[in-house]
């Protein structure tokens, strides 16, 4: 376990499959175009070759066939790791996803369960236009039943994963794909930055486990607190070190479970908050964490919270970056915060 | 006694083996026999297993099915399907060149969109997938049109929202293209529903790929064809490949797609889909039946995605690069032109003038496309055009976001 290699987070997602396809024979991973040719973004790479085609399964092009079936799979005693190929395309599966899979355990008195992990890479910010750039989170994280997770760093990626699937409760996972090869500040501008030598990046080649449910304070500062999860987290850092704030940066992890105590020490210290996502603002999950957080901190508050987020639009193609809230929409959101002219 | 195991579809071969095309089922050109388009759906079970063929191996047209289109028709088919063969070769050099961000060639499967429009009314509505530039080509849409969409530049379209190669044209009645499988299937039914509610005689035709047949779309949109007998031809371009997942993962295995048509209670047909003659025959066939009150039709066309998925795949990656030199259907615009050839009205000398004028064609709207910007070169679209059409009216919340917009950035 504690033999470590650099890994992009393409890497450590195959490699927490890898060793969980090795520990347990219950585990099959399936979904379009996963098994011989490794997944579109390379994610299942090599596992069918290692562990059959009858444990990495290529699936018909049904989001709702691959999820009601998977969902069949962990009621006879399977752990499916079921792949929908983007985020964007889970929507067929959405009746399975909301009527069946998140209300299983509960209709039946758990007499029924399925354990299911479903992956999908999320987000924007790779020219994917409206059907390669959403960030439906929020959708799910709405509905009762099922747990919602979402990386920003290799490490973590692997050790949720890993935690995703050995959950009873079914996971779904958020993978945000402008994040597998590397950190991304939000700057389009900037070369393409690569895993290398970032701490996240070394990661345990073995088994371990990162807890779903537990927020990470991904930079520590005691003037603001910005809450966030995925790419965003890493644009908020940027957004911090630029604007020169000493700001802490939660990493949320996982949106339900919701560790609202790391969040509230934070902001009960520091006593002004920001919230950032890439989705649209609009009932978005930074919603609830606004609410919340106005319910556990409201004496520690000295401004309203912000939010920083997509625009209520599709994610439009030619726009992406005026799109994207980027490094200075979230530097604009800590100055009006900190009562900053300019 | 046996234990049931899970069956794995057998993909005939990868990379570094030889291409295997024996699963194709094939049938002599001319064989098919032609029922009269308002025959029982049972009487078509035979023709979706079987395949419609009418260009033999000489470039003769055989058969019932022989459409017998006059050369001025074939020549104009043979000219749409090079310019969709040129205006795709020259657009993924242009993505190649990082002026556009993302393309999609129909590379070996012209045919499949080009005669289907040319056998259609201009009045009937067509629901395209991403892969049937032939049909806005054919309707005449301008390349200068289609390639500013490309651009999303200041005379897009889609105003910069879409993804390259989701066009669409009100005027020439060619639906929106969207990036989601199989959602056009039922909205074609649809439209042709509403068709028929009107009293009106256009129909719809829809286009997915074999893949997509998984998709619940395609099964919801058969059983609505099915239970109101709309207008409709719904039309499956089985072209092999899904990216890298083969044909038989859609269930292509032992029985056709197109045998899912009478299995549900519409008509089927199994076409050569790189025959011209044939996609249009089987096309007009179709519509004669859909206007005369028969209702839908299943139309199953046999092709080969000669090209990568898009700009994003590598398909050597997961079969033969020499697939498409083997495949059994040969090529649509080589097929068309031996036929033109040997009924006397078209030459080789005559073939290359063409490919140059076409060329030219291409070059000098390009030339036009690019005076309208680029993604990142030049005059660039309004990012304010972000907000409208969300709604007809923009919302409070939307002015406000929009004014934060133009203050910050």
């Amino acid at each position: 376990m504690s033999v470590t290699s650099t890994m992009n987070m393409v890497q450590a997602l195959n490699s927490a499959m890898d060793v969980m396809l090795e520990r347990h024979a219950s585990v099959v991973v399936l979904g379009e175009d996963v098994g011989y040719f490794g997944g579109v973004f390379r994610v299942t790479d090599g596992l069918q070759k290692k562990y059959g085609a009858h444990r990495v399964l290529d699936t018909p092009i049904a989001e709702g066939g691959i999820i009601g079936a998977a969902i069949g799979m962990g009621v006879n005693g399977l752990r499916p790791v079921a792949e929908i190929q983007f985020a964007d395309y889970i929507y067929p599966a959405y009746d399975q996803i909301v009527s069946e899979l998140a209300r299983l355990r509960y209709r039946s008195a758990a007499a029924f369960t399925a354990p299911l992990t479903i992956r999908t890479p999320c987000g924007g910010g790779i020219r994917g236009g409206q059907t390669h750039s959403q960030s439906p989170e929020g959708v799910f994280a709405h509905v009762s039943g099922i747990k919602t997770v979402m990386p920003s760093n290799p490490y973590d990626a692997k050790g949720l994963l890993i935690a995703a699937i050995e959950d009873d409760d079914p996971v779904i996972f958020f993978e945000p794909k402008r994040l597998y090869n590397g950190p991304f500040d939000g700057d389009p501008d900037k070369p393409a930055q690569s895993w290398l030598g970032h701490p996240m990046a070394e990661v345990p080649q073995g088994y371990y486990r990162v807890e779903i449910g537990k927020a990470s304070v991904a930079r520590e500062g005691s003037a603001v607190t910005m809450v966030s999860y995925g790419t965003m987290v890493h644009v908020c850092i940027a957004a911090a070190e630029a604007e020169g704030v000493d700001a802490e940066v939660i990493d949320v992890r996982s949106m339900m479970p919701l560790d609202m105590d790391t969040i509230a020490q934070s902001v009960e210290k520091t006593g002004r908050c920001l919230i950032a996502h890439e989705a649209t603002r609009f009932a978005g999950f930074g919603a609830e964490l606004s609410a919340s957080i106005q319910e556990r901190c409201f004496w520690s508050l000295e401004a309203p919270i912000e939010r920083v987020a997509g625009w209520d639009t599709p994610y439009p193609h030619a726009f992406e970056w005026q799109y994207f809230p980027g490094k200075q929409r979230v530097q604009r959101g800590l100055r009006q915060l900190l009562n900053i002219e300019g | 006694m046996s234990k049931p195991t899970l069956h794995i579809p057998a993909v005939p071969a990868r990379p570094g083996e030889a291409p295997d095309f024996s699963y194709v089922h094939l049938a002599p050109a001319g064989a098919a026999l032609r029922p009269d388009p308002r025959v029982p759906v049972r009487e078509t079970v035979e023709l979706a297993d079987s395949l419609i063929r009418v260009l033999d191996e000489e470039g003769k047209a055989r058969g019932a099915w022989d459409p017998k289109l006059e050369p001025s028709v074939l020549l104009a088919g043979l000219q749409n399907m090079v310019l969709t063969r040129v205006f795709d070769d020259r657009m993924q050099r242009t993505q190649r060149q990082g002026r556009i961000t993302f393309y999609v060639r129909s590379y070996g499967e012209e045919a499949v969109s080009v005669a289907a429009a040319a056998a259609l009314a201009e009045t009937d509505m067509l629901f395209p997938s991403y892969r049937n530039q032939g049909l806005f080509l054919a309707r005449g849409v301008s390349l200068v049109d289609l390639m500013c969409q490309l651009l999303s530049n200041t005379r897009d379209m889609c105003k910069g929202r879409q993804l390259p190669v989701m066009y669409h044209s009100a005027e020439k009645r060619v639906f929106s293209i969207s990036g989601n499988l199989a959602t056009q299937y039922p909205q074609a039914v649809g439209w042709a529903m509403a068709a028929a509610i009107k009293g009106e005689s256009q129909l719809a035709a829809a286009w997915i790929g074999e893949g997509s047949t998984a998709a619940a779309d395609f099964h919801h949109a058969l059983t609505f064809a099915k239970v109101y007998k709309a207008p409709v031809i719904l039309n499956v371009v089985n072209n092999q490949w899904a990216i890298s997942t083969f044909q038989g993962y859609a269930g292509g295995e032992q029985r056709s797609f197109a045998a899912r048509g009478p299995g549900v209670g519409i008509a089927g047909l199994r076409v050569d889909g790189n025959d011209f003659l044939a996609v249009y025959a089987a096309t007009q066939w179709a519509a004669e039946r859909a206007r005369s009150g028969e209702g839908a039709t299943l139309i199953e066309l046999v092709t080969y995605r000669a090209g990568a998925h898009s700009t994003s795949d590598d398909p050597s990656r997961y079969r033969p690069r020499e697939e498409f030199g083997e495949w059994p259907l040969g090529d649509p615009v080589q097929r068309l032109k031996q036929h033109l050839i040997q009924i006397g009205t078209w030459s080789e000398a005559q073939h290359e003038a063409l490919l140059a004028t076409v060329e030219e064609q291409v070059a000098t709207a390009w030339k036009q496309a690019m005076a309208f910007g680029t993604l990142n070169e030049g005059e660039k679209l309004d990012p304010k055009l972000m907000f409208s059409d969300v709604y007809k009216e923009m919302p409070a919340h939307l002015q406000l976001q929009c004014a934060q917009m133009e203050s910050g950035i």
